[in-house]
Protein backbone atom coordinates (compact mmCIF):
# COMPACT_ATOMS: atom_id res chain seq x y z
CA UNK A 1 0.00 0.00 0.00
CA UNK A 2 1.30 3.41 -0.96
CA UNK A 3 -0.57 5.35 1.68
CA UNK A 4 1.07 7.78 3.99
CA UNK A 5 -0.55 9.19 7.10
CA UNK A 6 -0.55 12.61 5.52
CA UNK A 7 -2.74 11.43 2.64
CA UNK A 8 -5.54 10.24 4.93
CA UNK A 9 -8.21 12.87 5.48
CA UNK A 10 -10.75 10.79 7.38
CA UNK A 11 -10.63 9.78 11.01
CA UNK A 12 -13.22 7.10 11.62
CA UNK A 13 -16.95 6.50 11.74
CA UNK A 14 -19.68 8.19 13.75
CA UNK A 15 -23.36 7.40 14.30
CA UNK A 16 -25.57 9.88 12.49
CA UNK A 17 -28.21 9.52 15.21
CA UNK A 18 -26.42 9.42 18.58
CA UNK A 19 -22.87 10.50 17.73
CA UNK A 20 -21.17 7.37 19.11
CA UNK A 21 -17.75 6.91 17.46
CA UNK A 22 -16.13 3.85 15.91
CA UNK A 23 -12.88 3.02 14.11
CA UNK A 24 -12.70 3.02 10.33
CA UNK A 25 -13.47 -0.70 9.90
CA UNK A 26 -16.14 -2.67 8.02
CA UNK A 27 -19.29 -1.80 9.96
CA UNK A 28 -22.38 0.14 9.06
CA UNK A 29 -24.64 0.47 12.08
CA UNK A 30 -24.23 1.87 15.56
CA UNK A 31 -23.96 -1.54 17.11
CA UNK A 32 -23.00 -0.35 20.61
CA UNK A 33 -25.99 1.96 21.09
CA UNK A 34 -28.88 2.69 18.72
CA UNK A 35 -28.37 0.93 15.34
CA UNK A 36 -28.40 4.26 13.54
CA UNK A 37 -26.35 4.52 10.32
CA UNK A 38 -22.61 5.27 10.58
CA UNK A 39 -20.96 8.07 8.63
CA UNK A 40 -17.34 8.81 7.86
CA UNK A 41 -15.73 11.57 9.94
CA UNK A 42 -13.28 13.84 8.11
CA UNK A 43 -10.60 16.26 9.17
CA UNK A 44 -11.95 19.30 7.31
CA UNK A 45 -9.07 21.52 8.47
CA UNK A 46 -6.65 19.16 6.73
CA UNK A 47 -8.83 19.11 3.60
CA UNK A 48 -9.12 22.91 3.57
CA UNK A 49 -5.36 23.27 3.92
CA UNK A 50 -4.56 21.14 0.89
CA UNK A 51 -7.47 21.73 -1.51
CA UNK A 52 -8.06 24.61 -3.90
CA UNK A 53 -10.13 24.99 -7.05
CA UNK A 54 -6.88 24.82 -9.00
CA UNK A 55 -5.69 21.64 -7.30
CA UNK A 56 -9.00 19.95 -8.08
CA UNK A 57 -8.99 21.16 -11.70
CA UNK A 58 -5.47 19.74 -12.10
CA UNK A 59 -6.62 16.29 -10.93
CA UNK A 60 -7.76 13.29 -12.96
CA UNK A 61 -10.93 13.54 -15.08
CA UNK A 62 -12.80 11.23 -12.73
CA UNK A 63 -14.23 11.21 -9.21
CA UNK A 64 -10.67 10.89 -7.94
CA UNK A 65 -10.04 14.61 -8.51
CA UNK A 66 -12.01 14.83 -5.22
CA UNK A 67 -9.92 12.18 -3.51
CA UNK A 68 -9.35 14.31 -0.40
CA UNK A 69 -13.11 14.21 0.24
CA UNK A 70 -13.36 10.43 -0.11
CA UNK A 71 -12.68 7.79 2.59
CA UNK A 72 -9.70 5.90 1.22
CA UNK A 73 -6.10 5.63 2.40
CA UNK A 74 -4.05 4.53 -0.60
CA UNK A 75 -4.28 4.44 -4.38
CA UNK A 76 -7.83 4.35 -5.73
CA UNK A 77 -9.28 1.84 -8.15
CA UNK A 78 -9.68 4.32 -11.01
CA UNK A 79 -11.80 3.02 -13.87
CA UNK A 80 -12.55 6.50 -15.18
CA UNK A 81 -15.70 6.86 -13.11
CA UNK A 82 -17.31 10.28 -12.91
CA UNK A 83 -17.00 13.71 -14.44
CA UNK A 84 -20.01 12.97 -16.65
CA UNK A 85 -21.56 15.72 -18.82
CA UNK A 86 -23.68 18.52 -17.38
CA UNK A 87 -25.91 19.45 -20.32
CA UNK A 88 -27.67 22.78 -20.65
CA UNK A 89 -31.11 21.44 -21.56
CA UNK A 90 -32.62 24.33 -23.51
CA UNK A 91 -35.12 22.37 -25.57
CA UNK A 92 -36.48 20.45 -22.59
CA UNK A 93 -36.60 23.67 -20.57
CA UNK A 94 -38.61 25.40 -23.29
CA UNK A 95 -41.01 22.47 -23.49
CA UNK A 96 -41.55 22.62 -19.73
CA UNK A 97 -41.72 26.41 -19.56
CA UNK A 98 -38.59 27.11 -17.52
CA UNK A 99 -35.34 28.87 -18.39
CA UNK A 100 -32.24 27.46 -16.69
CA UNK A 101 -32.32 23.69 -16.75
CA UNK A 102 -29.33 21.34 -16.68
CA UNK A 103 -29.17 17.56 -17.00
CA UNK A 104 -26.42 15.79 -15.08
CA UNK A 105 -26.07 12.72 -17.25
CA UNK A 106 -24.76 9.73 -15.30
CA UNK A 107 -26.35 7.47 -17.89
CA UNK A 108 -22.92 7.68 -19.55
CA UNK A 109 -20.90 7.09 -16.41
CA UNK A 110 -18.04 4.61 -16.67
CA UNK A 111 -17.74 1.67 -16.70
CA UNK A 112 -21.38 0.51 -16.42
CA UNK A 113 -23.52 3.53 -17.34
CA UNK A 114 -25.05 4.45 -14.00
CA UNK A 115 -24.18 6.57 -10.96
CA UNK A 116 -23.45 3.33 -9.09
CA UNK A 117 -19.95 3.31 -10.57
CA UNK A 118 -19.17 6.22 -8.25
CA UNK A 119 -20.14 4.45 -5.05
CA UNK A 120 -18.65 1.12 -6.09
CA UNK A 121 -15.29 2.67 -7.05
CA UNK A 122 -15.04 4.02 -3.52
CA UNK A 123 -16.42 0.88 -1.83
CA UNK A 124 -14.09 -1.55 -3.61
CA UNK A 125 -11.06 0.65 -3.03
CA UNK A 126 -11.89 0.62 0.67
CA UNK A 127 -12.74 -3.11 0.59
CA UNK A 128 -9.27 -3.85 -0.73
CA UNK A 129 -7.72 -1.69 1.98
CA UNK A 130 -9.70 -3.52 4.65
CA UNK A 131 -8.43 -6.87 3.34
CA UNK A 132 -11.54 -8.28 1.64
CA UNK A 133 -10.91 -10.60 -1.31
CA UNK A 134 -14.61 -11.25 -2.06
CA UNK A 135 -17.07 -8.42 -2.62
CA UNK A 136 -20.83 -8.60 -2.83
CA UNK A 137 -24.03 -6.55 -2.89
CA UNK A 138 -27.81 -6.63 -2.85
CA UNK A 139 -28.94 -4.87 -5.98
CA UNK A 140 -31.88 -3.70 -8.07
CA UNK A 141 -29.63 -4.11 -11.13
CA UNK A 142 -27.33 -1.14 -11.62
CA UNK A 143 -25.33 -1.84 -8.49
CA UNK A 144 -24.88 -5.48 -9.56
CA UNK A 145 -23.55 -4.34 -12.96
CA UNK A 146 -21.12 -1.97 -11.34
CA UNK A 147 -19.89 -4.23 -8.55
CA UNK A 148 -19.28 -7.11 -10.99
CA UNK A 149 -17.44 -4.89 -13.49
CA UNK A 150 -15.18 -3.04 -11.08
CA UNK A 151 -14.45 -6.27 -9.14
CA UNK A 152 -13.36 -7.81 -12.44
CA UNK A 153 -11.06 -4.85 -13.10
CA UNK A 154 -9.59 -5.03 -9.60
CA UNK A 155 -9.23 -8.83 -9.69
CA UNK A 156 -11.55 -9.43 -6.73
CA UNK A 157 -13.96 -12.35 -6.32
CA UNK A 158 -17.58 -11.29 -6.63
CA UNK A 159 -20.96 -12.72 -5.65
CA UNK A 160 -24.00 -10.50 -6.18
CA UNK A 161 -27.69 -10.84 -5.33
CA UNK A 162 -30.62 -9.46 -7.36
CA UNK A 163 -34.40 -9.94 -7.44
CA UNK A 164 -35.09 -12.69 -10.04
CA UNK A 165 -37.53 -10.54 -12.09
CA UNK A 166 -35.05 -7.87 -13.23
CA UNK A 167 -34.78 -6.55 -16.79
CA UNK A 168 -32.80 -8.80 -19.17
CA UNK A 169 -30.23 -6.07 -19.86
CA UNK A 170 -29.37 -5.76 -16.20
CA UNK A 171 -28.95 -9.51 -15.78
CA UNK A 172 -26.79 -9.89 -18.90
CA UNK A 173 -24.92 -6.73 -17.94
CA UNK A 174 -23.88 -8.44 -14.73
CA UNK A 175 -23.23 -11.97 -16.02
CA UNK A 176 -20.82 -10.77 -18.68
CA UNK A 177 -18.23 -9.97 -15.98
CA UNK A 178 -18.54 -13.58 -14.73
CA UNK A 179 -19.36 -13.06 -11.05
CA UNK A 180 -21.48 -15.56 -9.13
CA UNK A 181 -24.99 -14.12 -9.63
CA UNK A 182 -27.79 -15.10 -7.25
CA UNK A 183 -31.27 -14.32 -8.64
CA UNK A 184 -33.49 -14.36 -5.57
CA UNK A 185 -37.20 -15.16 -5.92
CA UNK A 186 -38.40 -12.10 -4.07
CA UNK A 187 -38.37 -8.29 -4.12
CA UNK A 188 -35.37 -6.08 -3.37
CA UNK A 189 -36.20 -5.74 0.30
CA UNK A 190 -36.20 -9.52 0.65
CA UNK A 191 -32.90 -9.72 -1.22
CA UNK A 192 -31.46 -7.14 1.13
CA UNK A 193 -32.60 -9.02 4.21
CA UNK A 194 -31.06 -12.23 2.89
CA UNK A 195 -27.80 -10.41 2.21
CA UNK A 196 -27.69 -9.10 5.78
CA UNK A 197 -27.92 -12.69 6.96
CA UNK A 198 -25.23 -13.77 4.48
CA UNK A 199 -23.05 -10.87 5.62
CA UNK A 200 -23.41 -12.17 9.16
CA UNK A 201 -21.96 -15.55 8.29
CA UNK A 202 -19.62 -15.05 5.30
CA UNK A 203 -16.63 -12.78 5.64
CA UNK A 204 -17.41 -10.77 2.52
CA UNK A 205 -17.37 -7.07 1.84
CA UNK A 206 -20.96 -6.12 0.97
CA UNK A 207 -20.74 -2.72 -0.65
CA UNK A 208 -24.18 -1.61 0.55
CA UNK A 209 -24.04 -3.33 3.95
CA UNK A 210 -20.81 -3.51 5.93
CA UNK A 211 -19.01 -1.13 3.53
CA UNK A 212 -21.97 1.25 3.30
CA UNK A 213 -20.39 4.21 5.15
CA UNK A 214 -17.60 4.29 2.52
CA UNK A 215 -19.79 3.30 -0.43
CA UNK A 216 -22.38 6.01 0.10
CA UNK A 217 -19.72 8.73 0.20
CA UNK A 218 -19.12 8.16 -3.51
CA UNK A 219 -22.45 9.86 -4.28
CA UNK A 220 -21.11 13.17 -2.93
CA UNK A 221 -19.12 13.51 -6.14
CA UNK A 222 -22.42 14.17 -7.98
CA UNK A 223 -22.62 17.32 -5.86
CA UNK A 224 -18.99 18.38 -6.35
CA UNK A 225 -19.10 17.93 -10.12
CA UNK A 226 -22.23 20.03 -10.58
CA UNK A 227 -20.64 22.86 -8.59
CA UNK A 228 -17.47 22.69 -10.66
CA UNK A 229 -19.34 22.36 -13.98
CA UNK A 230 -21.56 25.35 -13.17
CA UNK A 231 -18.36 27.41 -12.91
CA UNK A 232 -17.88 26.91 -9.16
CA UNK A 233 -21.44 27.83 -8.25
CA UNK A 234 -24.28 26.08 -6.54
CA UNK A 235 -27.56 25.55 -8.41
CA UNK A 236 -30.84 26.87 -6.96
CA UNK A 237 -32.79 23.64 -7.13
CA UNK A 238 -32.02 19.98 -7.78
CA UNK A 239 -34.33 17.10 -8.66
CA UNK A 240 -33.11 13.54 -8.10
CA UNK A 241 -34.66 10.07 -7.90
CA UNK A 242 -35.29 8.52 -4.49
CA UNK A 243 -34.76 4.81 -3.88
CA UNK A 244 -33.14 4.33 -0.47
CA UNK A 245 -32.72 8.12 -0.20
CA UNK A 246 -28.94 7.87 0.10
CA UNK A 247 -27.98 9.59 -3.18
CA UNK A 248 -30.26 12.54 -2.40
CA UNK A 249 -28.74 13.20 1.01
CA UNK A 250 -25.18 12.71 -0.21
CA UNK A 251 -25.56 15.31 -3.00
CA UNK A 252 -26.50 17.70 -0.21
CA UNK A 253 -23.49 16.61 1.84
CA UNK A 254 -21.26 17.26 -1.18
CA UNK A 255 -22.62 20.80 -1.52
CA UNK A 256 -22.21 21.44 2.22
CA UNK A 257 -18.62 20.20 2.27
CA UNK A 258 -17.55 22.49 -0.59
CA UNK A 259 -19.11 25.41 1.31
CA UNK A 260 -17.41 24.31 4.53
CA UNK A 261 -13.90 24.25 3.04
CA UNK A 262 -14.42 27.49 1.13
CA UNK A 263 -14.54 26.15 -2.43
CA UNK A 264 -17.94 27.69 -3.18
CA UNK A 265 -20.05 30.54 -1.78
CA UNK A 266 -22.89 29.53 0.49
CA UNK A 267 -26.35 29.51 -1.03
CA UNK A 268 -29.60 27.79 -0.19
CA UNK A 269 -30.33 24.94 -2.61
CA UNK A 270 -33.79 23.39 -2.77
CA UNK A 271 -33.90 19.57 -2.89
CA UNK A 272 -36.77 17.82 -4.63
CA UNK A 273 -37.12 14.04 -4.89
CA UNK A 274 -38.80 11.74 -7.41
CA UNK A 275 -40.50 8.40 -6.82
CA UNK A 276 -42.67 6.03 -8.84
CA UNK A 277 -46.23 5.75 -7.53
CA UNK A 278 -45.88 1.97 -7.42
CA UNK A 279 -43.13 2.35 -4.83
CA UNK A 280 -43.44 5.71 -3.11
CA UNK A 281 -43.06 5.28 0.65
CA UNK A 282 -41.01 8.49 0.92
CA UNK A 283 -43.40 10.58 -1.21
CA UNK A 284 -46.37 9.24 0.78
CA UNK A 285 -44.74 10.13 4.11
CA UNK A 286 -43.82 13.59 2.75
CA UNK A 287 -47.38 14.22 1.54
CA UNK A 288 -48.82 13.19 4.90
CA UNK A 289 -46.32 15.27 6.88
CA UNK A 290 -44.82 12.21 8.55
CA UNK A 291 -41.13 11.95 9.52
CA UNK A 292 -41.18 8.14 9.52
CA UNK A 293 -41.55 5.66 6.67
CA UNK A 294 -44.25 3.03 6.37
CA UNK A 295 -42.76 0.31 4.13
CA UNK A 296 -44.58 -0.71 0.93
CA UNK A 297 -44.40 -3.63 -1.50
CA UNK A 298 -43.07 -2.34 -4.83
CA UNK A 299 -45.09 -2.62 -8.03
CA UNK A 300 -43.62 -0.39 -10.75
CA UNK A 301 -41.62 -0.56 -13.96
CA UNK A 302 -39.03 1.66 -12.26
CA UNK A 303 -37.28 -1.36 -10.77
CA UNK A 304 -33.96 0.35 -10.14
CA UNK A 305 -35.63 2.60 -7.56
CA UNK A 306 -38.12 0.04 -6.23
CA UNK A 307 -37.09 -0.05 -2.59
CA UNK A 308 -40.11 -0.49 -0.33
CA UNK A 309 -38.25 0.03 2.93
CA UNK A 310 -35.83 2.90 2.26
CA UNK A 311 -33.18 3.20 4.95
CA UNK A 312 -32.42 6.89 4.38
CA UNK A 313 -36.06 7.86 3.82
CA UNK A 314 -36.40 9.93 7.02
CA UNK A 315 -33.28 11.93 6.10
CA UNK A 316 -34.61 12.56 2.58
CA UNK A 317 -37.89 13.91 3.97
CA UNK A 318 -36.03 16.13 6.40
CA UNK A 319 -33.81 17.49 3.59
CA UNK A 320 -36.75 18.32 1.31
CA UNK A 321 -38.59 20.02 4.18
CA UNK A 322 -35.55 21.96 5.39
CA UNK A 323 -34.68 23.33 1.95
CA UNK A 324 -38.18 24.16 0.73
CA UNK A 325 -38.14 21.34 -1.80
CA UNK A 326 -40.77 18.77 -2.58
CA UNK A 327 -41.14 15.00 -3.01
CA UNK A 328 -43.58 13.73 -5.62
CA UNK A 329 -44.57 10.46 -7.28
CA UNK A 330 -45.60 9.73 -10.87
CA UNK A 331 -47.35 6.83 -12.59
CA UNK A 332 -45.63 4.27 -14.82
CA UNK A 333 -47.22 5.92 -17.88
CA UNK A 334 -45.81 9.28 -16.85
CA UNK A 335 -42.40 7.63 -16.36
CA UNK A 336 -42.44 6.27 -19.91
CA UNK A 337 -43.51 9.69 -21.21
CA UNK A 338 -40.62 11.19 -19.21
CA UNK A 339 -38.11 8.86 -20.86
CA UNK A 340 -39.48 9.83 -24.29
CA UNK A 341 -39.53 13.54 -23.51
CA UNK A 342 -35.87 13.59 -22.43
CA UNK A 343 -34.81 11.55 -25.45
CA UNK A 344 -36.76 13.66 -27.97
CA UNK A 345 -35.76 17.05 -26.58
CA UNK A 346 -32.17 16.44 -25.45
CA UNK A 347 -30.90 13.27 -27.10
CA UNK A 348 -30.45 11.53 -23.75
CA UNK A 349 -31.85 8.00 -23.40
CA UNK A 350 -32.39 7.25 -19.75
CA UNK A 351 -33.78 4.28 -17.88
CA UNK A 352 -36.95 4.24 -15.80
CA UNK A 353 -35.38 6.04 -12.83
CA UNK A 354 -34.47 8.94 -15.14
CA UNK A 355 -37.97 8.90 -16.62
CA UNK A 356 -39.28 9.21 -13.06
CA UNK A 357 -37.05 12.23 -12.43
CA UNK A 358 -38.11 13.99 -15.65
CA UNK A 359 -41.80 13.24 -15.03
CA UNK A 360 -41.56 14.65 -11.50
CA UNK A 361 -39.64 17.68 -12.80
CA UNK A 362 -42.52 18.30 -15.22
CA UNK A 363 -45.08 17.87 -12.47
CA UNK A 364 -43.29 20.27 -10.12
CA UNK A 365 -43.07 22.91 -12.87
CA UNK A 366 -46.79 22.52 -13.57
CA UNK A 367 -47.54 22.88 -9.86
CA UNK A 368 -45.47 26.07 -9.69
CA UNK A 369 -42.94 24.46 -7.37
CA UNK A 370 -39.99 25.32 -9.62
CA UNK A 371 -39.33 28.99 -10.28
CA UNK A 372 -38.90 29.33 -14.09
CA UNK A 373 -35.77 31.46 -13.70
CA UNK A 374 -33.94 29.40 -11.07
CA UNK A 375 -30.98 27.23 -12.04
CA UNK A 376 -32.33 23.69 -11.80
CA UNK A 377 -30.32 20.48 -12.16
CA UNK A 378 -32.07 17.17 -12.86
CA UNK A 379 -29.96 14.12 -12.03
CA UNK A 380 -30.18 11.33 -14.60
CA UNK A 381 -28.69 8.29 -12.90
CA UNK A 382 -28.90 5.46 -15.43
CA UNK A 383 -28.93 4.46 -19.10
CA UNK A 384 -32.02 3.56 -21.14
CA UNK A 385 -30.37 0.72 -23.02
CA UNK A 386 -30.57 -1.32 -19.81
CA UNK A 387 -34.38 -1.12 -19.56
CA UNK A 388 -35.54 -1.32 -23.16
CA UNK A 389 -38.56 -3.40 -22.04
CA UNK A 390 -40.05 -0.25 -20.54
CA UNK A 391 -40.31 1.61 -23.85
CA UNK A 392 -40.32 -1.08 -26.53
CA UNK A 393 -44.11 -0.82 -26.93
CA UNK A 394 -44.14 2.96 -27.44
CA UNK A 395 -41.19 3.72 -29.73
CA UNK A 396 -42.89 2.54 -32.92
CA UNK A 397 -41.36 0.57 -35.78
CA UNK A 398 -38.87 1.46 -38.50
CA UNK A 399 -40.21 2.03 -42.03
CA UNK A 400 -39.11 -1.08 -43.89
CA UNK A 401 -38.57 -0.27 -47.59
CA UNK A 402 -37.16 -1.69 -50.80
CA UNK A 403 -33.78 -0.38 -51.99
CA UNK A 404 -35.57 1.80 -54.59
CA UNK A 405 -36.31 5.51 -54.71
CA UNK A 406 -40.03 4.97 -55.35
CA UNK A 407 -40.32 2.86 -52.24
CA UNK A 408 -38.54 5.52 -50.19
CA UNK A 409 -40.73 8.31 -51.66
CA UNK A 410 -43.90 6.49 -50.66
CA UNK A 411 -42.60 5.71 -47.17
CA UNK A 412 -41.37 9.30 -46.65
CA UNK A 413 -44.83 10.57 -47.58
CA UNK A 414 -46.41 8.28 -44.99
CA UNK A 415 -43.83 9.26 -42.37
CA UNK A 416 -44.48 12.98 -42.93
CA UNK A 417 -48.21 12.63 -42.46
CA UNK A 418 -47.69 10.53 -39.32
CA UNK A 419 -45.39 13.21 -37.93
CA UNK A 420 -47.90 15.98 -38.69
CA UNK A 421 -50.51 14.06 -36.73
CA UNK A 422 -48.11 13.77 -33.78
CA UNK A 423 -47.27 17.50 -33.84
CA UNK A 424 -50.95 18.37 -33.79
CA UNK A 425 -51.50 16.24 -30.72
CA UNK A 426 -48.41 17.53 -28.83
CA UNK A 427 -48.50 21.19 -29.80
CA UNK A 428 -44.80 22.08 -29.68
CA UNK B 1 -44.26 -22.48 21.46
CA UNK B 2 -40.57 -22.33 20.64
CA UNK B 3 -39.62 -19.86 17.90
CA UNK B 4 -36.29 -19.54 16.19
CA UNK B 5 -34.58 -16.15 16.24
CA UNK B 6 -31.79 -15.10 13.87
CA UNK B 7 -29.43 -12.76 15.70
CA UNK B 8 -27.41 -10.25 13.61
CA UNK B 9 -23.65 -10.16 14.15
CA UNK B 10 -23.62 -6.91 16.18
CA UNK B 11 -25.93 -8.49 18.78
CA UNK B 12 -24.21 -11.85 19.01
CA UNK B 13 -21.98 -10.59 21.81
CA UNK B 14 -25.12 -10.82 23.99
CA UNK B 15 -25.89 -14.37 22.88
CA UNK B 16 -22.44 -15.90 23.45
CA UNK B 17 -21.80 -15.72 19.69
CA UNK B 18 -24.88 -17.78 18.82
CA UNK B 19 -26.35 -16.73 15.45
CA UNK B 20 -29.62 -18.56 16.16
CA UNK B 21 -31.45 -18.94 19.45
CA UNK B 22 -34.70 -20.70 20.40
CA UNK B 23 -37.16 -19.14 22.81
CA UNK B 24 -40.75 -19.47 23.96
CA UNK B 25 -43.00 -16.56 22.97
CA UNK B 26 -46.49 -16.02 21.59
CA UNK B 27 -45.94 -12.49 20.27
CA UNK B 28 -43.08 -10.26 19.14
CA UNK B 29 -43.43 -8.23 22.34
CA UNK B 30 -43.15 -11.39 24.45
CA UNK B 31 -40.17 -12.45 22.39
CA UNK B 32 -38.37 -9.16 23.09
CA UNK B 33 -38.98 -9.70 26.81
CA UNK B 34 -37.84 -13.31 26.60
CA UNK B 35 -34.68 -12.25 24.76
CA UNK B 36 -33.91 -9.72 27.49
CA UNK B 37 -34.46 -12.31 30.23
CA UNK B 38 -32.26 -14.89 28.50
CA UNK B 39 -29.62 -12.38 27.47
CA UNK B 40 -29.64 -9.45 29.92
CA UNK B 41 -29.07 -6.08 28.22
CA UNK B 42 -30.33 -7.17 24.82
CA UNK B 43 -33.77 -5.56 25.37
CA UNK B 44 -32.22 -2.11 25.68
CA UNK B 45 -30.49 -2.59 22.40
CA UNK B 46 -33.66 -3.60 20.57
CA UNK B 47 -35.95 -0.95 22.05
CA UNK B 48 -35.62 2.73 22.91
CA UNK B 49 -36.38 4.28 26.30
CA UNK B 50 -40.13 4.22 25.55
CA UNK B 51 -40.01 0.48 24.88
CA UNK B 52 -40.56 0.96 21.14
CA UNK B 53 -38.48 -1.02 18.68
CA UNK B 54 -35.63 1.13 17.40
CA UNK B 55 -36.47 2.68 14.05
CA UNK B 56 -33.30 1.44 12.36
CA UNK B 57 -34.02 -2.20 13.26
CA UNK B 58 -36.26 -4.41 11.14
CA UNK B 59 -38.08 -7.47 12.49
CA UNK B 60 -39.31 -10.17 10.14
CA UNK B 61 -41.58 -13.10 11.00
CA UNK B 62 -41.18 -15.87 8.42
CA UNK B 63 -39.66 -13.29 6.05
CA UNK B 64 -42.53 -10.79 6.45
CA UNK B 65 -41.73 -7.35 7.88
CA UNK B 66 -43.75 -6.96 11.10
CA UNK B 67 -44.82 -3.50 9.90
CA UNK B 68 -46.98 -5.37 7.37
CA UNK B 69 -48.30 -7.51 10.24
CA UNK B 70 -49.19 -6.18 13.71
CA UNK B 71 -45.87 -4.61 14.67
CA UNK B 72 -44.87 -5.52 18.23
CA UNK B 73 -48.18 -7.31 18.89
CA UNK B 74 -47.67 -9.68 15.93
CA UNK B 75 -48.59 -13.20 17.08
CA UNK B 76 -46.02 -16.00 16.94
CA UNK B 77 -46.55 -19.74 16.78
CA UNK B 78 -44.28 -22.71 17.31
CA UNK B 79 -41.78 -23.13 14.52
CA UNK B 80 -41.89 -19.49 13.36
CA UNK B 81 -38.62 -17.92 12.32
CA UNK B 82 -37.96 -14.38 13.48
CA UNK B 83 -35.16 -12.43 11.84
CA UNK B 84 -33.68 -9.25 13.30
CA UNK B 85 -31.96 -7.11 10.66
CA UNK B 86 -30.48 -3.61 10.93
CA UNK B 87 -31.68 -1.28 8.11
CA UNK B 88 -29.34 -0.94 5.13
CA UNK B 89 -29.14 1.36 2.14
CA UNK B 90 -29.71 0.01 -1.31
CA UNK B 91 -29.67 0.35 -5.03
Amino acid sequence: MTSTLASVTFKGLRCKECGHEYGAGARHVCEDVCFGPLEVVYDYDAIRARTTRASIEAGPVSIWRYRDFLPIEGDPIDVGTGFTPLLKANRLARRLGIKNLYIKNDGVNMPTLSFKDRVVSVALTRARELGFSTVSCASTGNLANSTAAIAAHAGMDCCVFIPADLEAGKILGTLIYNPTLMAVKGNYDQVNRLCCEVANTYGWGFVNINLRPYYSEGSKTLGYEVIEQLGWQLPDHIVAPLASGSLFTKISKGFDEFIKVGLVDEKKVRFSGAQAEGCSPIAQAFAEGRDFITPVKPNTIAKSIAIGNPADGPYAIDLANRTGGSIAAVTDDEIIAGIQLLAETEGVFTETAGGTTIAVLKKLVEQGKIDPSETTVAYITGNGLKTTEAVSAVVGEPHTIEPQLASFNAAWERAQSLQRATWESVGV
Amino acid sequence: MAVQVLIPTPLQKFTADQATVELEASSVQELIEALDTAFPGLGNRLCDEQGKLRRFLNFYVNSEDIRFLDNQTTALSAGDEVSIVPAVAGG
